[in-house]
């Protein structure tokens, strides 16, 4: 799966995009938050779980619940501010 | 139905997007449109630039969707959102959304409405870049209260 970070949380982690490996049992958006704090430290963990970030799968807003698959794009991003 | 949404970092001319509007049907009455244009003074500091981020795909994706959903509430015959990307300059033109219909109320209405939901949707980012450096805006609670009337 793609993992996209966007504006300022892409600048607090240092990171636009990741590659991250599906498990066979799958897993929630929330689950993949807990795992990349897990294996990538506090820095992430903050960074992940303000409360206003957004997430979207393949293009879609999804709330935290949301089931992932191999091959979905996921991206986390911070409250929008266009127009 | 005209729809049409590009992402850009280019320019537009509104004179010319009106005229695109007006020549796809012939029974459009009225015309709404709304340009979003970069001012000089947000958060305390002087700015000096704005630098516009989206998110490829998703940002199209999001705002052929609201413009769906504003056709669905009112009677439109051609819509045109704009929305540029990159560096602007103080008083460049940011944004552009124009709708035509065959009456006032609705281009009013659903202007508005369009303009209302990419402000809380589209996938777009505003960094100012001043003296003090670069900074993102934080997005706005009048905003969010501006959708619950839709």
């Amino acid at each position: 799966m793609k993992v996209l970070f966007f504006a300022s949380l892409r600048e607090k982690l240092n990171c636009a995009e990741l590659e991250v490996l599906c498990p066979e049992h799958g897993l929630t958006v929330d689950e993949l938050r807990h795992r990349l704090a897990l294996e990538r430290g506090e820095n992430w963990r903050a960074a992940l779980f303000q409360d206003n970030i957004i997430c979207a799968v393949n293009l879609d807003v999804v709330q935290l619940d949301h089931p992932l698959r191999e091959g979905d794009e996921v991206a986390f991003y911070p409250p929008v501010t266009g127009g | 139905m005209y729809r049409s949404v590009s992402i850009q970092s280019a320019d537009f001319d509104v004179t010319e997007q009106c005229s695109l509007l007006r020549s796809q049907s012939s029974q459009i009455g009225a015309l709404a449109m709304f340009v979003g244009t970069v001012r000089d003074l947000n958060q305390q500091q002087t700015v000096n630039t704005l630098e516009l981020e989206h998110y490829p795909g998703m940002t199209e994706k999001t705002l052929l969707n609201i413009i769906e959903q504003a056709e669905q509430r009112w009677s439109l015959l051609a819509t045109s959102v704009i929305h540029r990307i990159g560096r602007l300059q103080v008083s460049d033109q940011i944004v552009f959304v124009g709708v035509a219909s065959m009456h006032r109320g609705d281009a009013f209405a659903a202007c508005e409405f369009i303009m209302d939901f990419l402000k809380t949707r589209a996938p777009f980012w505003k960094k100012e870049h001043g003296e003090q450096g670069g900074q993102w805006l934080d997005a706005r609670e009048s905003d969010y209260d501006a959708i619950k009337r839709w």
